[in-house]
């Protein structure tokens, strides 16, 4: 059941006082765990919980043909998928926009930083570069899968290794390692969803908030500079209000990328 | 049972990989479970008994199960495109099949109860540990049921009989062969479910039939003590 | 017998003296659990007692609920079972104009009920008696119906405990959503707290102290 009308009153009520029924502060995320390595057949792989939220993501890596326009690069493949197991208001059947957009905000996140080195993904210039699959799975869904979501991308991507590439057979030799990580830029990309309830704005919010969210925009925030972002709903914000929401996620990407980087060393 | 053989990693022919299991992983679920089998890990999540969406399907003189397993793409080395294919359409379809018999559904009618099993990570035995996963599950969801299903892949490899093959054994190039026989039994010993690959005589495969059994015994006992685990009777100690 | 935790398909005592109660068959002299939960005994006669599981609906629960549709003849209520509660306008208390069934209760609305009966045709509610209606106000939030009664307490001696201590006025419905109403929010997230205390503690001997001791630490 979706929250009731009643207790949206008293949550949104609560949140002009700047308070949450679980006592954080608007502004602050539940506690985060990220447990590496939960399959040993990625190159890279993250349990990531917020709260009572769970996201597992894991890297694969693959070799194939460069992109025509950019014959010198390695490539990059994110997908989301919302499983039924995670909720009773997910359904089986061809993925739908929340989980499609869940991917293509997070590979932009990654992608428009550039956090990952895609020129020394490549094997051989307009033959051979290596693709690099990040696969988003939710586990449990008690609100904001999406910055469980980027977060276990980045910390799965910093954890993952290149297989071993045989040239002469054309075949990855998955399971042997060169030792080398992905090629990543030492700072990691953060990304923040900030969300309208009432006339408020929150981090991070558990089912029953999300309920209640009339706009999410996310920001990802890479080397102190917004890389990219996404305005979701039919809500329109006014100017003081997205600036807000900048300074927003200014504050609260610092705090976590803090957070993160010391879960995943 | 014949010669004797060498399993790589140094288990005895009847031995089983080391077990984990836990009840209620999936917090949203109405029942939840992860069973894992030295590098095999399944979890399952049980929603309902629920009304059967759409509503052609539904059932007026019974509850139904409905059943789903996947792989995720990174459960295996070469990566599996997300999505449903013939195998796990199939396993889905075996994993029905090897738990509706012990479920009493004749109190939901027009209902179904949708299991969901992922594959977080394989080596071998993925369907025998969804299953177990399963059958956890449904019992922690509270939907009743006559027994608990347990199951177990027992293989022979060239000659020798042995229980819970991992990959490196189902890809046993040696002698004979590797045959994998998969198997679920009820804790009663009724077989809910039985395959086979590979080449084997009727009276080996007499053989493995109680081979698994034994298995399923031991299963049974870690899955009846993750059940009782989970309940928190109080004074510090979980009865 | 000592009550215990017992799982589907395990034997919970054996002998001709005993009779199978709920949630249990006897077969071959056995009495065999047929669903995970608490076995207990009470003159010879086995039952099992469920941890888990969706509500199963009972005539004369009060249960809360969520309008989900409406007809000429009532509404439509989701009260978390499978098949959802019907409101016919004969177990309204008041004149219903069946051109503005919307006046009377709307979709989304809140209701508390009771189940007056369950048939073939589905599951009937009623709104008759006092103290049972549209829910304007509080915080509404779910618990494991199958921890209701422990949370209630014997002759409701649990919930009392925290009625005193927080000040708020507390529904329970049987199908797990409970209502609580407090002179602040912060006395009603500490009802609520003190509820999922209990739920998730319910099978601890001695649950009376523990949910006073916790009442106390967690006090403003």
């Amino acid at each position: 059941m979706t929250t009731t009308e009643p207790t949206s009153e008293r949550i949104k009520k609560y949140l002009l006082e700047g308070k949450r029924f679980d006592k954080r502060g608007l502004f602050d995320f539940r506690e985060i765990k990220i447990e590496k390595n939960v399959s040993k057949k990625a190159e890279g792989s993250v349990r990531v919980k917020i709260g009572k939220t769970e996201v597992i993501v894991g890297i694969k890596l693959d070799v194939a043909a460069p992109y025509p326009d950019s014959p010198d690069k390695g490539n990059l493949m994110v997908s989301a998928d919302m499983l039924p197991l995670s909720s009773p208001r997910f359904e089986l059947g061809p993925p739908k926009f929340e989980s499609i957009e869940l991917g293509r905000v997070t590979d932009r996140g990654i992608r428009e930083s550039g956090f990952i080195d895609f020129e020394k993904l490549c094997i051989k210039k307009g033959e051979k570069v290596w693709t690099v699959f990040v696969d988003i799975y939710s586990i449990n869904d008690d609100g904001n899968l999406m910055d469980a979501a980027a977060m276990g991308a980045i910390a799965a991507l910093r954890l993952a290794r290149i297989p071993k590439y045989d040239e002469e057979t054309g075949k990855v030799i998955y399971g042997e390692y060169e030792n080398e990580s992905l090629p990543l830029k030492e700072d990691s990309p953060v990304s923040i969803s900030i969300h309208k309830i009432g006339n408020s704005f929150v981090v991070d919010p558990t089912r029953e908030e999300e309920d209640l969210s009339e706009c999410r925009v996310t920001l990802t925030t890479y080397e102190g500079a917004i890389s990219s972002m996404q305005k979701s709903e039919s809500e329109a914000l006014t100017i003081d209000e997205i600036k807000k929401i900048f300074d927003i996620s200014e504050e609260t990407s610092k705090k976590i990328l803090k957070e993160i980087e010391k879960k995943i060393k | 049972m014949t010669a004797k053989f060498k399993r790589s990693d140094g288990r005895e022919f009847d031995e089983l990989r080391p077990i984990e299991a836990k009840v209620g992983v999936v917090p949203n679920a109405d029942g939840s479970a992860m069973y894992k089998s030295g590098d095999t890990i399944a979890i399952a999540a049980v929603y309902g008994p629920r009304k059967m969406h759409p509503q052609h399907q539904q059932n007026p003189s019974k509850g139904q199960l409905r059943c789903d397993y996947n792989m995720i793409s990174f459960s295996v080395s070469e990566r599996i495109r997300p999505g449903k294919n013939r195998r796990s359409t199939e396993i889905s379809e075996i994993t029905k099949w090897a738990l509706e018999p012990v479920l009493l559904l004749g109190m939901y009618p027009n209902q179904v109860v949708d299991i969901f099993i992922d594959i977080i990570q394989a080596d071998a035995g993925t369907r025998c540990a969804g299953i177990n996963a399963a059958s956890l599950a449904l019992a922690h969801a509270g939907i009743p049921m006559k027994e608990m299903v347990s199951s177990i892949a027992v293989g022979k490899l060239d000659k020798t009989l042995v229980t819970d093959l991992t990959k490196e054994e189902e890809d046993y190039e040696g002698g004979e062969g590797p045959t994998d026989i998969p198997i679920s039994m009820t804790h009663d010993g009724k077989i809910t479910h039985m395959q086979l690959d590979g080449k084997i005589g009727v009276e080996q495969l007499k053989d493995a039939v109680d081979l698994a059994k034994e298995a399923c015994e031991k299963i049974y006992e870690i899955q009846k003590k993750a059940l009782k685990d989970a309940i928190d009777m109080g004074n510090g100690e979980k009865k | 017998m000592e009550r215990k935790v017992v799982i589907p398909g395990e034997v919970i005592i054996e002998g001709e003296d005993y009779l199978p109660g709920e949630h249990t068959e006897k077969r071959n002299g056995q009495i065999i659990s047929i669903r995970y939960g608490l076995a207990e005994e009470q003159n010879n006669l086995i039952k099992v007692i469920p941890l888990s599981g969706v509500y199963s609906p009972r005539r004369g629960n009060v249960v809360i609920g969520k309008v989900e549709n409406i007809n000429s003849n009532g509404w439509f209520v989701d009260i978390g079972s499978a098949d959802s509660a019907f409101l016919s306008i004969n177990e309204v208390p008041r004149y219903v104009n069946k051109d503005a069934m919307e006046e009377v209760f709307k979709i989304e609305d809140i209701l508390i009920a009771k189940i007056w009966s369950i048939g073939k045709r589905g599951i009937d509610l009623s709104i008759k008696l006092r103290g049972l209606g549209k829910i304007d106000e509080g915080i509404i939030f779910k618990v494991n119906p199958h921890k209701v009664p422990r949370i209630i307490g014997k002759e409701g001696s649990m919930i009392k405990i925290i009625k005193d201590e927080t000040g708020c006025d507390i529904n329970i419905g049987q199908n797990g959503l409970i209502l609580i109403k407090g002179p602040t929010i912060d006395s009603e997230l500490y009802a609520k707290n003190a509820i999922n205390f209990v739920a998730e503690k319910s099978f601890v001997n001695g649950l009376t102290e523990e949910l006073t001791k916790w009442l106390k630490e967690n006090k403003k």
